[in-house]
């Protein structure tokens, strides 16, 4: 019999962000599933790629609350969101420093990466990236981000949203550090494109985003107390986890599209459950990924499935390497002034598919364009579009429950591309009315 | 000699067939509901309950808000949602079953939502405005208290005439334990009657009565169901060990120990769904064996076939194609003589060769007959099949003061159909009093319920809404 196996192409998962190199994009972000050796250990046990350590601070260490976290589910689904309270590490810095010397003792190929937050002066930074390097860190990342508590003693997130801060001491860290520095961005910022272009300007090796997002978690309606709370009680915390993954790929290709910091190292965060999470972070420029809230939910174990995952997907596509996929994306990403005002889709419904719920004829007629019909002289419910009324706008298969069943089909218009910026320069002049317009 | 079953067989047979919903539970059930458009289980639910409305209450955690929904619908919602067959009603008509899963389970989360509102001890509606009418409602089962708590609503004066000791009709005495128990129809009555109705019991209406109650209410509402099980007009029938499946049922539900023969080999005779909760049933209480006796085919039974497959998961056999000639016995029963059938180009042909099947207890369930003399002391005219004649909008009988509802009127169903039949009635009724009257603000709801909400269409704009 003929030996038919074709040898399966090698698949190199390792990243680099900013010089940081570890043996797969997957890292461990800043937050409770790293706040000690052991726990990090156990993680590159299961493979993890790196892990960037609960960020550390000055002695004496900070005291947290009990009652830490609080959550969003939603339809039946547990933590669609995520929220805490928690400061920084509350180990005392010797410690914390003795097993980063333990862990990359062990794991020397994994990376380790010290998060820090020092008050703003230069002795205080330089003394504590000392410290880290003489632990054995492979990089540092400077927690800019951490939205709530340090933010009101005038360190984390009060840095991070001001762009003169985050360069200034970017500068001190980089005038100590030998190895390479991550600056870790705060989402609660009105354009995240300034304090980016700050750490670029402080020389910095790269950026991490996003941290959390300011945010209270709701109040129980029976009691009428926040619904976390500490005794009744409760400041704002950072809001994490799936619901936030939009919002952090919107940051992530505002710089990595940013023509004064297009090209710098990004690791991405924010809202990663799995494989295809991560890999749209790294289409969007992302060179490694970190997570929290999955891990926190899951435990360590997610990441066999990331790395199978991610594997998998690259052998699908001819892939062998990140760099052959990294940023791929973030070139369709633009101002709205350059889409094509000339491309029309519209929506078709499979009536073999379809189970006749006429939650898209709701939909449509109830909020938005009016044309999907239920033929009334036909028995069965299932709706159709209306094709000539159809303004492409989506709802419908979004809302539809049955996979594949509405799909938005392009229409060859015959007109030449047209975007808002050559309309507006024509004088309004030159648009094929594409959809009917009321 | 037969003997009593042990205890535990009584109890554990008793249990619930189908559990209640964890909060848990209902809550990821719920969130499977997509919360249709213009839902077809809403269609298929006689009454008409908004039932994305009711799930989505749910998945809000809204659990009493949901009872609402379902109780403005249908006053018996608590009772329905243990003893409705689903598979042929809501749950039947389900999109679901046109995808990739089972239905979502519609009467578990109505149960859910009712027993909140039953734990709450505190109903979502109160009584309407004293009119000054007088209403008598005849029969205490689904159709006439479901009757008498829409008529409450709109503010008439009810009283409900009822022959046996306790209300609920077949709800109370009828209705396989296993599916509820008489204590949850009871119950269900219980605060429904809070609403101001008052309730005779241990009073038959007869001719006297019925002139009385003519004289004394402004309308008459009869819900009396059918009458007593019909006999099989066979040799033997009166051998003591005989009994009608519907006094067998009555006293399993009463959980009278005193039944006789409960660990007996019975045969069952019949074929609709009565006949099937009698086989199962009496598993249930200990029948050594039990053969459950048709006369024609399988697909002829009226019984559901669920109803029939759990009788047989229950170790009942189904004997098809035999008709009953003779009860066998000289001091009690001792077996019944059988000819086999078949059917001949749509009748029904009987063999000359008959068999025996040897048991101690025979139990009949062959229907129930038309209750004709009722209506009669009321001057409303009966259909030829001994039901009654009623107006299908308002269920006014041929007398104008006169409205009749439930398994009188149409020949037998469900418990969701007498409350739907019920509901109708009392609307009817009311429109009489007040001709042309439009609901208030408190019964604007359930009164949309009674046809079904119609949702205005909404018409695309593009001239051809019809397909090409
Ligand atoms: C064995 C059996 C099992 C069933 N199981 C189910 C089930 O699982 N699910 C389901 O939905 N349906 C079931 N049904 C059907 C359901 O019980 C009936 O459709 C429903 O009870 C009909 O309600 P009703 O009010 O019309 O009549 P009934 O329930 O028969 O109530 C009539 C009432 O009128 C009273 N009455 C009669 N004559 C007089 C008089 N002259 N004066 C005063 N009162 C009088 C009777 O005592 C009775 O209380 C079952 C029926 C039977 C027989
Ligand atoms: C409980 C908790 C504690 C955190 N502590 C820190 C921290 O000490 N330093 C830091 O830089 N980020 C901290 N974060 C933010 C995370 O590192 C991460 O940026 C954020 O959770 C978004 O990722 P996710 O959506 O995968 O959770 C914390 C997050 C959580 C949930
Ligand atoms: S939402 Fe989808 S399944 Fe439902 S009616 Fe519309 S096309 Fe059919
Ligand atoms: S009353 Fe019965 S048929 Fe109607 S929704 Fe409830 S369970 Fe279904
Ligand atoms: S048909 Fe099924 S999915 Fe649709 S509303 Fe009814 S119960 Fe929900």
């Amino acid at each position: 019999m003929k030996n038919n196996h074709k040898p399966r192409a090698k698949i190199d998962l390792s990243a680099n962000t900013g010089g940081i190199k570890s043996p797969n994009p997957f890292w461990l972000a800043s937050a409770p599933p790293t706040n000690s050796g052991a726990q990090i250990m156990r993680a590159f046990e299961y493979g993890w790629g790196g892990a960037v350590w609960k960020t550390l601070g000055q002695d004496p260490p900070v005291v947290n609350v009990t009652s830490r976290y609080g959550a969003m589910d939603f339809g039946g689904q547990k933590i669609a969101g995520f929220n805490n309270i928690e400061l920084i590490t509350d180990r005392p810095l010797a410690v914390n420093l003795k097993e980063i010397y333990e862990v990359k003792k062990r794991f020397p190929k994994n990376a380790v990466i010290a998060s820090l937050m020092v008050p703003c002066e230069r002795q205080a930074w330089h003394d504590i990236t000392k410290k880290v390097i003489d632990a054995g860190s492979d990089g540092i990342e400077l927690n800019f981000g951490c939205p709530h508590g340090m933010s009101e003693r005038g360190m984390g997130a009060a840095v991070g949203q001001v762009p003169e801060y985050v360069k200034m001491v970017t500068e001190f860290v980089k005038e100590a550090s030998s190895i390479p520095v991550l600056v870790k961005l705060t989402p609660n910022v009105a354009d995240v494109r300034f304090p980016a272009r700050a750490a670029k300007a402080g020389g910095a090796d790269g950026v991490s985003l996003i941290n959390t997002i300011n945010s209270i978690m709701g109040v129980d309606v029976e009691t009428m107390v926040p619904k976390f709370s500490v005794g009744g009680k409760i400041s704002h915390g950072g809001y994490c986890g799936p619901a936030v993954k939009p919002i952090a790929l919107n940051m992530i290709s505002q710089i990595a599209t940013d023509p004064e910091t297009r090209g710098l190292p990004i690791s991405g965060i924010g809202g990663i459950s799995n494989w295809s999470d991560a890999v749209e972070f790294m289409l969007l420029g992302s060179s490694s990924v970190q997570l929290c809230t999955a891990v926190m939910h899951h435990g360590f174990r997610i990441v066999e499935d990331l790395n199978a995952g991610l594997s998998g997907w690259m052998r699908r596509k001819g892939f062998t390497k990140l760099d052959d996929f990294i940023g791929k994306t973030a070139p369709n990403i633009v101002d709205w002034k350059h889409l094509n005002l000339h491309h029309k889709t519209v929506a078709s419904i499979d009536k073999n598919k379809c189970i006749g719920c006429d939650v898209c004829y709701v939909a449509c007629n109830d909020t938005t364009h009016q044309c999907i019909a239920i033929d009334t002289k036909k028995k069965n419910r299932k709706p159709h579009v209306v094709q000539d009324d159809c303004v492409g706008c989506n709802l419908c298969s979004l809302v539809c429950p049955v996979d594949g069943c509405i799909t938005m089909t392009p229409v060859e218009t015959g007109l030449k591309p047209l975007t808002w910026e050559e309309l507006t320069k024509n004088g309004m002049k030159g648009y094929g009315e594409v959809y009917r317009r009321h | 000699m037969a003997r009593r079953p042990p205890n535990s067989v009584w109890r554990d047979n008793f249990a619930e067939l189908k559990k209640p919903l964890a909060r848990e539970e209902a809550r990821v059930e719920a969130s499977r509901c997509l919360y249709c458009y213009d839902a077809p289980c809403v269609k298929a639910c006689p009454t008409h309950i908004d039932i994305p409305r009711f799930i989505r209450q749910i998945a809000a955690a809204d659990p009493l808000g949901s009872g609402a929904t379902i109780l403005e619908a249908n006053a018996l919602g608590h009772s329905c949602a243990r003893v409705c067959p689903v598979e042929v009603l809501c749950e039947g008509d389900c999109v679901y079953h046109d995808w990739h899963d089972k239905p979502i389970h519609i009467a578990r989360l109505q149960r859910y939502a009712t027993d909140a509102v039953h734990a709450s001890d505190e109903l979502p509606f109160e009584p309407g405005a004293d009119t000054g009418k007088r209403v008598a409602v005849v029969g205490a089962g689904p159709a006439g208290a479901a009757c008498a708590v829409y008529l409450r609503r709109l503010g008439h004066a009810v009283t409900i005439f009822e022959k046996r000791k306790l209300p609920g009709g077949l709800n109370t005495s009828g209705v396989a334990e296993y599916k509820m128990n008489a204590k949850t129809s009871l119950e269900e009555l219980r605060m429904l009657f809070r609403l101001g109705c008052s309730v005779k019991t241990g009073t038959t209406v007869d001719g006297a009565l019925a002139a009385k109650l003519m004289r004394d209410f402004d309308a008459v509402f009869l819900g009396v169901g059918l009458a007593r099980a019909r006999g099989l007009g066979i040799p033997g029938e009166g051998l003591p060990g005989v009994m009608d499946s519907l006094s067998f049922i009555e006293r399993v539900k009463a959980h009278d120990r005193s039944l006789p023969g409960s660990s007996a080999a019975t045969v069952v005779i019949g074929g609709g769904n009565t006949a099937v909760d009698a086989a199962t049933q009496s598993r249930r209480t200990g029948a050594s064996t039990v053969v459950l006796a048709y006369r024609r085919a399988a697909e002829d039974m009226s019984a559901y076939d669920f109803e029939v497959a759990l009788a047989r998961t229950d170790g009942a056999e189904v004997l098809l194609n035999a008709a009953p000639k003779r009860i066998l016995g000289r001091k009690k029963v001792e077996g019944v003589e059988f000819a086999r059938t078949k059917t001949v180009k749509g009748k029904l042909v009987e063999e000359k060769k008959t068999f025996i099947v040897p048991c101690d207890r025979v139990i009949t369930a062959i229907g129930q007959s038309k209750n004709r003399a009722l209506p009669e002391f009321f001057g409303a005219a009966l259909n030829d099949d001994g039901t009654i004649k009623v107006d299908a909008k308002t269920l006014r009988t041929s007398h104008a003061k006169v409205f009749a509802g439930g398994d009188m009127v149409n020949g037998g169903k469900e418990v969701v159909n007498a409350s739907a039949d019920g509901k109708r009635a009392a609307w009817g009724i009311h429109q009489t009093f007040i001709p042309g009257a439009d609901p208030d603000e408190d019964s604007a709801y359930w009164v949309s319920t009674i046809d079904g909400r119609v949702v205005a269409p909404i018409v695309p704009r593009a001239e051809d809404v019809h397909e090409k």
